[in-house]
């Protein structure tokens, strides 16, 4: 993995500058990590309960309704409640075009699920507070539905 | 003890999975083998994501910061907000620590709201599988729809939590 032979080359740097200061960044980086901890276990069950009640397979029957205002309705929604790393959503998202949904549709999945976090919201709400965690996702499903409106005109799937 | 929830969820979570690999009840162990493999997944990214910030925390100044991403600052704080961004390892989760990170060191509330909704929308790996199953089309509508979004926002919400007098938590 690249990303941690970047994180060895930084520590090796760090070491060979200053090695007190070194073991000082590593002590930060444990006591933080392990501040966090129960937040990111409440994410990760929160996660793994609800992939299981929404599988790819419930996703993809969703998403495909009929009607476009519905189906980007769902897809907004299930973007916000559903956290998946980006290797396994393009994927999906690709099938599911070649299936027939819309990209306005994918469009709208796929950003919500980047910028609104409902499962990371106990992670989110520990360093944020209640109310700034909250406006920060409702101005960002509001940012999702102009960004999956301007694709569906842009690929005029929908027109004005 | 300000954890005490989490942990009590955690645990009553942690004997409903083993009671169901005990009992042979599927559907828990379906949920227990997602959680082992999200667990797995996430172990791999947060120590070394949590060193970077370490590293960060006592090589980086807070004069420095202060002066590129504090009050003072110029737009292009911005600009260095979309760069670490586009570097960011997983998700949102590793993007709120670093924020609180920045935020510690004097960067201002704009900043780093702003650096949140980049680490959402435009982290250089993901942008590679979009743009690879998607195409290029729907990618760069997306990034020109999400950035300014993201910037104007970040910039209105950054500036009310400002003067309600918001702090962030856990920033030092």
């Amino acid at each position: 993995m690249i990303f941690y032979v970047v994180v060895l080359v930084l520590l090796l740097v760090s070491a060979a500058a200053d090695r007190r200061k070194t073991l000082e960044a590593l002590k930060v980086a444990l006591k933080k990590l392990k501040g966090i901890l129960p937040q990111f276990a409440v994410m990760l069950i929160l996660v793994s309960i609800s992939l299981y009640l929404l599988p790819e397979g419930v996703i993809r029957e969703y998403l495909g309704d009929r009607d476009p205002g519905r189906g980007l309705l769902i897809a907004l929604l299930a973007g916000s409640i559903t956290l998946m790393p980006g290797f396994i959503v393009f994927p999906l998202c690709g099938i599911l075009h070649e299936k027939g949904v819309s990209y306005m549709i994918l469009s709208g999945f796929t950003t919500t699920l980047m910028m609104v976090g409902i499962i990371s919201f106990p992670v989110e709400k520990r360093y944020f507070g209640w109310k700034a965690a909250l406006l920060r996702n409702l101005i960002s499903f509001l940012a999702a539905v102009m960004v999956a409106l301007t694709t569906g005109i842009l690929f005029r799937e929908i027109s004005l | 003890m300000k954890n005490k929830g989490s942990i009590l969820f955690t645990a009553a979570f942690l004997i409903f999975i083993i009671l169901s690999a005990v009992c042979g009840y599927s559907h828990g162990t379906d949920i227990g083998k997602n959680f082992i493999s999200f667990t797995l997944s996430m172990l791999m990214i947060l120590p070394g994501a949590f060193i970077i910030i370490g590293l960060f925390q006592v090589w980086v100044s807070r004069d420095k910061v202060e002066k590129h991403l504090g009050k003072g600052g110029s737009p292009a704080g911005y600009l260095w907000m979309i760069l670490l961004a586009g570097t960011t390892v997983g998700g949102l989760y590793v993007a709120f620590p670093v924020a609180a990170a920045l935020y510690g060191k004097g960067a201002r509330t704009q900043i780093i709201l702003s650096y949140i909704g980049f680490a959402a929308v435009c982290r250089i790996p993901m942008i590679i599988f979009e743009a690879t199953f998607m195409g290029m089309k729907f990618t760069i509508i997306r990034l020109l729809v999400s950035l300014p979004l993201v910037l104007i926002s970040s910039a209105l919400l950054g500036r009310y939590l400002e003067k309600t007098g918001w702090t962030m938590r856990d920033s030092t």
